[in-house]
């Protein structure tokens, strides 16, 4: 498991659509530590498309990306698709999502694309929890092809609780009480709950049950009792 | 979709025709200069004024404010008492026990508020009787003080996060907590019957409050909420035995695929009060058979919006059991059914011909287009169609459309193409309101329509009043005939999907077409724009757009003149969003006059500085003046605010912001 392929796809940073210097960097931290969503913010004004759903967000950076890449000589910066442009509701959206992987899988039953293949279900919903927050999310794994891609989604969907002004944890997601790192971990079909990024790719998506991500020193020893249900209470 | 019976979260609210005056209850004419048996204010305020030598109008003996009971008598002398029973009250008393009574019968806010700067006594009356609190922002005022002042509340709107948060500006976890309202409700309004919601959160817990606080519940509409699941919804259904209205639109709804609860089923076992159920929203599978015998027993059942896990045959016992339904939402539209079996589009059409009442239909969330047909008999009776989530083609749209005749709203994906947009022009001459939606929303789309669409319906349907429109090709032709060729548009969103485009043909920033629009539409009070716009554009928006209320810019104007011509210009401007437009500071502190004058302002990824939002929160006591972060700002960042919102209120900085907004 320790192909150098599942390395870099197990260093879950948000590099900057199309930029390859960026992934390299963020590669050579990867090794030091056990896997953080290290969630590297892109420079004011160039955010990725987000809804306040998953959705295809790796073909959407993908899409910037190429452009990116073949505009590298023109002037201005690559443009990289604003949030909430155009203005579709996030509820739409979804819907229209949802409806096109449908129908996608019904008219390529063949074609694999690259988690295509797990199961038979068109859709992984799994739970995502973080502690703090006052009520779950879910994700579709089968909207990601990576580590990476499930990093950016998941960043965006709990984008309120990175640090503001701190320094040390640019950009990682911390707890908002603490300020303490926080890591990814999944419950498995055995009931056991992992730390991401260990596994390959699809190995994960057929596996994971659901997703916590909870402060790092909760994670020594990982031994949950299954999340509470953070309601909303304010 | 908005329906008209209760548009409760529009922003105006909702004007229900006012209840007949009791023939017993008229102004004496001679006295008062006011008009008899009206409730206007000029006969009141006489009255008001000489209270001690006007004589009080006799009172029925019903009147709920009534000072005294039998009425037969009326004594000139107000100190002497009053109806014959010996009783005295102050004068006062009895003027405000007739101020209540007749302004029971004004329902419009806008009356309501007007009334109740007339003198305290109005005040008083009108707060008593003031029966629908609208508030358009629930961080405009504390859940204290609307307590403290109306007493006799029965229905409650509120509405919470900026509309921006619809498309993921606003980062989770920003507010509009709707706990803090059902607290200071419930002890309150014990009698309270409706709650409207709109962008809020509330949780199963606050569901559970409801249903506990008030007794009497009978109307419940989420839209755009969150916090919920389906353990709310049973909350609800089993302990509001009243309720009429349950309508669930666009909601994000928690579904614990574990924990589901078969809400449906909670539902009184009797037969239920159901007027309408909406619930497309609710994503997760549900007890069909629970809810074919819900309908079954809800004899005044109109409107029904299932979610798409409701297949055609399922829609069909549906339908024979309420065939009376006015609203229907047709969930997926296709057969469970392998091809070839599953029910027949005959048998289907049979299904709708015996729906006689249907003028609403919506759903076709993953629909099956040769079960299109199945329609055609109630076509020449709809007024509303909602095809905006089916990927329909011209030619499956075409033989739809030609027959609805009587169309006044519709919605549509931008699939049909300009050919479908000519086709709805040929046959709908009566639309009011459309809205194409793009399949594909992303700013580098290819785009189905074109001005050449626009330009179609603008010619056959002169009576548009609102239309939303995403494109990627637009000129400034089209946009101007618009103007010309439909005079009474009330809302212009237009969306050109590429920022910063041009006209397609001349090249020219998109300036006179919005121009053309406030010069023309007269009535225009919404109004979005795209594509490349100079300041010029604001320049005519300023000076043409009176009445316009919501203003919504994207990508636009090169300098803050353009937010000067709109501050000083719109001067009925409430809502102002933009965002990622060269505006800077100059351009905002331009707005300090206006600010209180506005509901809200939102800005986003322009060029303000928090040096210019504190100017604005010093000099401005009454407003409340929020920066939005959504990342870590270091090194330097921090001067740059990339959230604004900023809103008028009452009740000052709240207390439940999260760490993520500072509150300057």
């Amino acid at each position: 498991m320790a192909s150098a392929d599942v390395d870099v796809g197990t260093e879950l940073s948000l590099g900057l659509p199309g930029g390859g210097a960026e992934a390299a960097k963020a590669a050579k931290r990867g090794f030091e530590d056990t896997i953080d969503l290290k969630l590297k913010l892109p420079t004011a004004g160039m955010e990725e498309a987000a809804a306040g759903k998953p959705e295809p967000v790796a073909e959407k950076a993908k899409r910037p990306a190429e452009a990116a890449a073949a505009d590298a000589e023109k002037p201005p910066a690559p443009k990289a698709q604003a949030v909430g442009w155009p203005p579709v509701r996030s509820y739409r959206r979804n819907v229209m999502t949802v409806q096109s992987v449908k129908s996608k899988k019904e008219e390529e039953p063949e074609k694999q694309q690259p988690t295509a293949n797990v199961g038979s279900n068109c859709s992984a919903f799994v739970k995502v929890s973080m502690d703090g927050a006052p009520y779950l999310r879910k994700v579709d794994l089968k909207m990601y092809n990576s580590y990476k891609d499930l990093s950016i989604a998941l960043k965006k969907m709990f984008s309120t609780f990175t640090t503001a002004g701190n320094n040390m944890n640019e950009g990682k997601l911390v707890d908002p009480v603490t300020g303490a790192d926080v890591v990814t971990t999944y419950e498995d079909k055995d009931g056991d709950w992992m730390l991401v990024g260990d596994v390959p790719w699809e190995m994960f998506v057929e596996s994971c049950k659901r997703l916590r991500i909870m402060k790092s020193s909760e994670a020594i020893g990982l031994a949950p009792r299954g999340k509470d249900k953070c309601k909303n209470k304010s | 979709m908005s329906t008209p019976h209760s548009s409760s979260t529009s922003s105006a609210p909702h004007r229900a025709s006012p209840p007949q005056i009791p023939e017993s209850l008229t102004l004496a004419a001679t006295a008062s200069s006011g008009s008899p048996s009206s409730s206007s204010a000029s006969g009141m305020r006489d009255a008001a004024e000489d209270d001690s030598d006007s004589p009080p109008s006799q009172m029925s003996e019903d009147d709920p404010g009534g000072g005294g009971g039998g009425g037969d008598r009326w004594e000139p002398d107000l100190r002497g008492g009053n109806g014959g029973t010996g009783r005295w009250a102050p004068p006062d008393q009895v003027l405000e026990n007739v101020l209540e009574s007749v302004l029971e019968f004004l329902t419009a806010a806008r009356d309501r508020n007007a009334a109740s700067l007339v003198c305290r006594s109005w005040y008083r009356a009108e707060a008593q009787t003031r029966r629908e609190l609208f508030i358009g922002n629930c961080y405009a005022v504390s859940p204290r003080r609307a307590v403290e002042r109306f007493g006799g509340l029965r229905s409650v709107v509120l509405k919470g996060k900026p509309r921006f948060a619809d498309f993921s500006l606003v980062p989770y976890g920003w507010g509009a907590y709707v706990s803090p309202w059902v607290a200071a409700l419930g002890p309150a309004y014990p009698r309270l019957e409706r709650i409207c919601l709109k962008r809020m959160t509330i949780s199963d817990d606050d569901l559970d409050l409801v249903a506990k606080s008030f007794p009497l519940f009978r109307e419940l509409s989420l839209v755009c909420c969150d916090g919920f699941s389906t353990a709310g919804l049973a909350t609800i259904a089993g302990r509001c035995r009243h309720l009429r209205v349950l309508d669930l639109i666009e909601d994000y709804v928690e579904d614990e695929e574990d924990e589901l609860v078969d809400w449906i089923s909670r539902f009184p076992e009797s037969n239920t009060s159901l007027e309408s159920l909406v619930f497309d929203c609710v994503s997760v599978p549900f007890n069909f058979e629970a809810l074919e015998a819900l309908v079954a027993r809800s004899p005044a059942l109109r409107r029904l919006r299932v979610n798409h896990h409701v297949s055609v045959e399922q829609l069909r016992r549906l339908m024979a059991r309420a065939p009376q339904l006015t609203h229907f939402g047709t969930g997926a539209f296709r057969s469970e059914a392998a091809p070839g079996g599953g029910l027949s589009v005959t048998e289907l059409a049979t299904s709708f011909a015996a729906s006689r009442s249907l003028v609403c239909l919506s759903g076709f969330r993953d629909v099956n287009p040769e079960y299109l047909p199945a329609i055609y008999p109630v076509c020449a009776k709809l007024t509303s169609l909602n095809f905006s989530f089916a990927s329909l083609t011209a030619e499956e749209l075409k033989p739809v459309i030609r027959n609805c005749i009587n169309l006044r709203t519709f919605w549509v994906l931008d699939t049909v193409g300009d050919e479908g947009l000519r086709a709805v022009a040929d046959t709908c001459s009566d639309l009011r309101e459309l809205r194409v939606f793009p399949l594909d929303a992303s700013e580098d789309s290819e785009g189905s329509v074109s001005d050449v669409g626009l330009q179609a319906i603008s010619e056959g349907c002169p009576k548009l009043e609102s239309i939303l429109y995403f494109c990627q090709r637009m000129t400034n032709a089209a946009v101007i005939a618009m103007s010309k060729n439909c005079p009474d548009l009330v809302v212009f969103r237009l969306c050109i999907m590429g920022r910063h485009r041009p006209d397609r043909i001349t090249g020219d920033p998109m300036d006179d077409g919005f121009g053309a629009i406030v010069m023309n539409c007269k009535k225009l009070t919404r109004l979005s724009v795209s594509g490349l716009l100079t300041d010029k554009a604001f320049a005519y928006i300023g000076k043409y757009g009176k009445l316009i209320k919501t203003l919504s810019v994207a990508f636009a104007g090169n300098s803050d003149m353009s937010l000067q011509y709109i501050f000083e210009g719109c001067t009925k401007l409430q809502k102002l969003e933009v965002r990622d437009s060269p505006f800077s500071d100059k351009g905002l502190l331009s707005g300090m006059n206006y600010f209180y004058n506005m509901r809200f302002l939102w800005m986003n990824s322009c060029r303000l500085t928090m040096r210019g939002c504190k100017d604005v929160a010093q000099q401005m006591q009454n407003l409340v003046v929020e920066v939005i972060k959504d990342h870590s700002d270091d090194e330097g960042e921090a001067e740059i605010v990339d959230k604004l919102y900023l809103y008028r209120s009452l009740a000052g900085p709240r207390n439940d912001a999260p760490p993520f907004v500072t509150l300057l």
